[in-house]
């Protein structure tokens, strides 16, 4: 079975490679800001000791002040695996695409566009994948009524 | 004792042919006019096999008991649809086994299973490509209103006669096999009342 590694361990090592971008950190996941999202995601995966090249999936949660991006990162290599989260402001919901380091994200983020309304600048497709061009909202978002 | 001589005592060989010929003589005299046919009192049409009924009453009849249905299956109630196809319920009873993978051999749509918005475009697409005269089966919940995805679902079609027009509603979640067949039994009731003269519309 694939090991869960505890998220605040992994933190606290990157806290002295990336400064001051560590948001949250706990045994399940550590949440880390969008700005420095793709170092700290490359590094996770070009580093040995984690080798985090398999993406299992990308998700989103609407906490109604903000959203929050969750990735799964797994090593194939290691069987091991960790949970990584960002966040970005419900006013402006941008945040840096995974594409180039796993192609994995590529119909997962235009899910995520699609349904919850979250841009990934960076992807090269970034459109509709469910929903119609020109539908009304994203259906997801908490504060959606459709009926 | 000899069975000649008991037969002598009784009728004599000539007694017997006098008796054959007394017979076929009778025969005979009450034969001489040929027996008319016992069919006389039909009238002339229909000797030569000619039965009268209304275009109509023909053509529905054909009609109602060769439905082809088209196969529209977006979702969960194809598998009952299937079962009814299949040769416990047997839906070949009632001159439908042929399920055409081609809307323009078919001239029924069962429409089983749910139908978002986004699929609504081909649906109405397959029944336009179908040649009339056609009819419609919504079968279940989703295809009736929308089913559980009635109330609140953005995506989701609530009812095909938002696309279609639809003859008969068989509810459901899903119909049984039952159901599917008693819809089909009164859409073949429905098809005997139409007329030619009076176009579906």
């Amino acid at each position: 079975m694939t090991i869960a590694l505890p998220g605040k361990e992994i933190a606290d090592k990157l806290a002295g490679k990336f400064p001051g971008t560590i948001i949250d950190s706990n045994p399940g996941w550590f949440t880390v800001k969008s700005e420095s999202l793709i170092p700290v995601a490359t590094f996770l995966k070009e580093a040995p000791e984690y080798d985090f090249k398999y993406l299992t999936y990308v998700t989103a949660v609407d906490y109604f002040d903000h959203f929050e991006v969750v990735y799964q990162l797994t090593s194939l290599e290691c069987n091991h695996s960790v949970v990584l989260k960002t966040t970005c402001p419900r006013d402006n919901p941008v945040l840096p695409s995974v594409v180039g380091l796993w192609r994995t994200a590529d119909y997962q983020e235009r899910e995520i566009y699609d349904l919850m309304g979250i841009r990934f600048e960076g992807h090269p497709n970034m459109r509709r994948i469910v929903l119609w061009e020109g539908f009304p909202g994203h259906p997801l978002r908490k504060d959606f009524n459709g009926t | 004792m000899e069975v000649g001589s008991v037969r002598q005592r009784v009728y004599s060989d000539k007694e017997l042919d006098q008796a054959e010929g007394a017979a076929i003589e009778a025969l005979k005299a009450g034969s001489q006019q040929p027996i008319p046919d016992p069919d006389q009192w039909l009238e002339e049409e229909l000797k030569r096999n000619i039965l009268l009924t209304t275009v109509d009453a023909m053509i529905n009849w054909a009609r109602r008991n060769s439905l082809w249905p088209v196969v529209c299956f977006p979702a969960c109630c194809a598998f009952e649809f299937i079962t009814t196809a299949a040769s416990r319920f047997d839906i070949s009873r009632f001159g439908m086994e042929i399920i055409r993978a081609s809307p323009r051999q078919a001239d029924l749509m069962i429409t089983a299973g749910t139908l978002t918005w986004k699929m609504a475009p081909n649906v109405r697409r397959i029944y336009d490509q179908m040649p009339e005269p056609k009819w419609v089966i919504a079968m279940g919940a989703c295809g009736i209103s929308g089913g559980i995805f009635a109330s609140a679902s953005y995506a989701v079609v609530p009812g095909y006669n938002r696309i279609v027009p639809v003859d008969v509603y068989v509810p459901g979640c899903p119909p049984r096999p039952e159901a599917l067949l008693y819809g089909i039994r009164q859409l073949q009731k429905k098809i005997a009342k139409e007329s030619l003269a009076k176009r579906k519309a």
